[in-house]
């Protein structure tokens, strides 16, 4: 008989290695499942995670790497806080669609005035559009005692919804031709979140996520506010002896994820998608909640499950067009790999023994 | 006597890291009352798991009536006449008395026949209880009954009852004895556990002495001196502790007037509290639990605020200052539950030493942490409180609970508070690391520290507390001085028998 034993102290190895066993796992069971669906798997895995990084057009998905690991990594840096503390954000897809539209909304504002602090303005647009959609759940949850999961999660439909609507009212282009959708920012200099570097991929959204990761890290070990955070998630009752005021908490929490989705909608706005449409979001906001328990809920771990993340978005794209793998079975893909990680997860505060038969 | 009823031989039982009993042998006989005393740890509780079948033992045997007997579940040790009361009741609030012990039985009879069979049990034995009453709105005394009754409807040959007397009253505890004596009238056998000397030696027949998993030796109680009994269950001689002079000062603490709503559905309300403590002065508060024990740390400790005049120190009102604020005027606090409340049980000890210690140790600079203080904090906590762990990087969780409960009074103790709220401050603790805590808080008090110690254990508060005070149904009795109290006045402060009546033998 299997038995499960509760370790006396959470082991610290297995909470390193289990992402890794993770990874592996899924790359094992995703090889069956594309070999059911009649591929070679072996193809199917290295065209996932070989091609973008070392194949032949590697120069083109090097740069797309950091395109979609950035706002994967801003949002779930914010997320990873708010679940640290038992805060449950499964918003972050509307509060990064309301951080588009705000920020996409005080640029078209000046249209067509060049200057050099309409992208600045733009970008406290986008975290004031992510911060008050995020608002909402957490004023609900501390006045009234909603739960923020449920509040969260169906802001996301109303704010798709409103993009809807600002893509065929307020903010269409008006030279569009009837097209729905607003004006193209990259066309315009001083809304256009650039290139750093040329072709490198290289944008103010991946410094910010990169600020973010950093901040987060500080906030988490080094400070007071990072210590309740953690305090409140692992023992909610010795929180509050300790003095920590779970209603300030919720507020940080829910706002400071809520800023850093408002500001990767619009870093993403501004930059890769150029304009906003009726299908400008993609799911960064959900696949983030997987990318920060990939990582642990820790800064530089989310970094790196952002990375992989965004190497099997992009790997999959490719495996759909060269190989004609159907996107649901990418999305399976992408679901092993959260389903793996929780599971294995087990084995963090669990040994597992095989039961001699006992004396009797 | 002839045949035992039970005959344990050789039973013994390894956890990792732990012999929990070591070839254990002992007869229970017919119609005896028989103690099993020792220390927290000392492996009582797996003994009679065993007994009842929720353990198995790796080698050893136990005969019953003559036949092997080795109970696979609790069960069949039921269907062999073996019942249990247990320390912690398992009862749902929400459901009346009937309905919670049907929940227990294989063929629960219909509502109204089980009612009746109820009634007439409990009337036979001296424990009168309403079938229709919600448990919820039962005392611990009452909710006991309902466990006790629960097992008397079986029948039982042996009755195992694991510390009874810790959540009654002295009144309730002399009913439960007429009870119990009744029962060993009729046949039945039972086994004893407690460390409570003085019960043992007025209530049972025999006695075995478990210590670090051994039967260390037998004896007849009422034979032999409670100092004896104490003295072999710890193995070497106990220290009583001793305190210095006992010139109190000026009024630290001072509660007028303070009534607090239950903070949940089956809480305790406080219901308009006086009292006041001066410098130097140990006030003990009694009481069974679940009467407001609970509530009134949270009101000290600051987790719930009142009116701010309801609760003053040194003259200042403080009911509306959070727990931060009251540790920087010096007011600890130390709540009964150690995992989970009073520490974090992932947590390093020295994240630990960090939850109550950011303020008063100057810990934190502008939010931002000192690890490197906070460690020696720590470090100095496990040096002085002899706490064994191998360091302070280690899990809450992973200490015993007596080593955790050494921290958490020394991390309070250790920030010279002005004023300190203990509540069941040696609960689960063994003996040595129980008088060592109490010496803490003795010399706390000889520095002219104020302390309150919520406790249910009688004897420790007649050890070391100046004045007494009962909670009884969220009301405190007015404090009085503790020399000179009799047992039959503490009963009563404590809200004597709650109504019940003597077993008609």
């Amino acid at each position: 008989m299997i038995v499960l034993e509760k370790r006396p102290q959470p082991s610290q190895t297995w909470s390193m290695a289990t992402p890794v066993v993770a990874v592996l796992a899924t790359m094992f069971f995703g090889g069956v499942l594309f070999a059911a669906l009649g591929k070679n798997p072996v193809e199917a895995i290295m065209t996932i995670f070989w091609e973008p990084l070392f194949g032949e057009f590697s120069f083109y998905y090097r740069p797309q790497l950091l395109i979609k690991g950035a706002p994967l990594v801003l949002i779930a840096i914010g997320l990873s806080l708010g679940f640290r503390a038992g805060i449950w954000n499964i918003g972050a897809e509307g509060q990064y669609i309301m951080g588009a539209i705000v920020g996409a909304g005080v640029g078209l504002a000046f249209y067509p005035l060049e200057a050099w602090y309409i992208f600045p303005l733009m970008v406290i647009g986008g975290a004031f559009g992510g911060w008050i959609w995020a608002m909402i759940p957490a004023i609900l949850k501390v006045r009234f005692g909603t739960n923020e999961i449920l509040v969260s999660l169906m802001l996301v439909y109303v704010a798709e919804q409103m993009l809807a609507s600002v893509s065929l009212g307020l903010l269409k282009n008006p030279e569009g031709y009837g097209f729905p959708g607003s004006r193209n920012l990259q066309s315009w200099d001083s809304a256009h979140n650039a290139e750093l570097f040329a072709g490198s991929g290289m944008h103010w959204g991946v410094v910010t996520a990169l600020i973010a990761v950093i901040f987060a890290y500080v906030l988490l070990n080094r400070h007071m506010l990072g210590f309740h955070i953690r305090l409140t998630g692992e023992a909610p009752r010795a929180a509050k002896f300790a003095g920590v005021n779970p209603a300030r908490l919720i507020l940080f929490c829910l706002g400071a994820s809520g800023v850093l989705a408002g500001l990767a909608g619009m870093f993403e706005v501004a930059g890769p998608a150029g304009q906003i449409t009726i299908d400008f979001n993609v799911g960064y906001g959900f696949t983030a909640i997987i990318v920060a328990f990939l990582g642990r809920l820790h800064p530089v771990g989310i970094v790196l499950a952002g990375g992989v993340m965004a190497l099997t978005y992009i790997g999959g794209d490719i495996a759909q067009s060269n190989l004609g793998l159907p996107s649901a079975a990418i999305q399976v893909f992408q679901g092993m790999l959260l389903f793996f990680l929780l599971a294995l997860d087990l084995l963090t505060n669990y040994r597992i023994r095989l039961a001699s038969k006992e004396v009797a | 006597m002839t045949t035992p009823l039970l005959s344990l031989q050789g039973l013994t039982k390894a956890y990792p890291g732990v012999v929990a009993n070591d070839t254990v042998s002992f007869d229970i006989g017919q119609g005896e009352v028989h103690a099993l005393l020792g220390e927290n740890g000392a492996g009582k509780s797996t003994l009679v798991k065993m007994i009842y079948g929720l353990v198995k033992p790796d080698s050893g045997k136990m005969v019953l009536n003559g036949q092997p007997f080795a109970p696979a579940e609790p069960r069949a040790a039921r269907a062999d006449g073996i019942a249990m009361v247990f320390q912690h009741f398992s009862l749902f609030d929400a459901l009346n008395v009937a309905e919670n012990i049907a929940l227990g039985m294989e063929n629960p009879p219909k509502m109204g026949d089980l009612a009746a069979r109820i009634r007439e049990v409990s009337e036979t034995y001296g424990l009168p209880l309403d079938p229709y009453r919600t448990v919820g709105d039962l005392s611990a005394g009452e909710r006991q009954r309902v466990e006790i009754i629960r097992c008397l409807l079986q029948d039982p040959k042996l009755l195992i009852m694991d510390e009874p007397t810790s959540v009654l009253t002295p009144q309730e505890v002399d009913i439960l004895f007429e009870t119990l004596q009744k029962l060993r009238s009729e046949g039945t056998s039972i086994l004893y556990i407690s460390h409570k000397l003085e019960e043992i030696r007025t209530l049972c027949d025999h006695a075995t002495i478990l210590r670090l998993g051994k039967n260390v030796g037998e004896c007849i109680p009422a034979e032999t001196s409670a100092r004896d009994m104490a003295e072999m269950m710890v193995g070497s001689t106990l220290q009583t502790p001793e305190r210095g002079g006992r010139d109190f000062g000026e009024v630290a603490l001072d509660i007028s007037g303070l009534s607090v709503p239950s903070p949940s559905e089956f809480g305790t309300a406080l219901r308009n509290l006086h009292l006041t403590v001066r410098r130097g002065e140990v006030l003990g508060v009694g009481g069974v639990a679940g009467n407001g024990q609970d509530e009134l740390l949270g009101v000290l400790s600051g987790e719930i605020t009142t009116a701010p005049d309801a609760v003053k120190m040194n003259g200042q009102p403080i009911g509306k200052l959070g727990p931060t604020a009251r540790r920087k005027l010096g007011l600890l606090s130390a709540p009964e539950e150690r995992l989970g409340h009073a520490a974090a049980p992932d947590m390093s000890l020295t994240e630990n030493a960090l939850l109550t210690g950011s303020v008063r140790e100057g810990l934190e600079s502008n939010g931002f942490l000192k690890w490197g203080e906070t460690q020696s904090f720590a470090e100095r906590i496990i040096e002085e409180f002899d706490v064994r762990t191998p360091g302070p990087d280690n899990a809450a969780r992973s200490l015993s609970g007596g080593n955790l409960q050494k921290f958490v009074i020394g991390r309070e103790v250790l920030q010279n508070p002005d004023v300190l709220v203990v509540n069941q401050p040696t609960w689960g603790v063994d003996a040595a690391a129980a008088a060592s805590i109490r010496q803490a808080i003795l010399d706390l008090a000889a520095k002219g520290t104020a302390v309150v110690c919520i406790s249910q254990d009688l004897d420790e508060l007649m050890e070391i507390s100046d004045s007494f005070a009962a909670l009884n149904e969220g009301r405190l009795s007015a404090p009085r001085e503790t020399t000179g109290l009799t047992v039959d006045e503490i009963g009563l402060m404590m809200g004597g028998a709650h109504g019940m009546e003597v077993a008609h033998v």
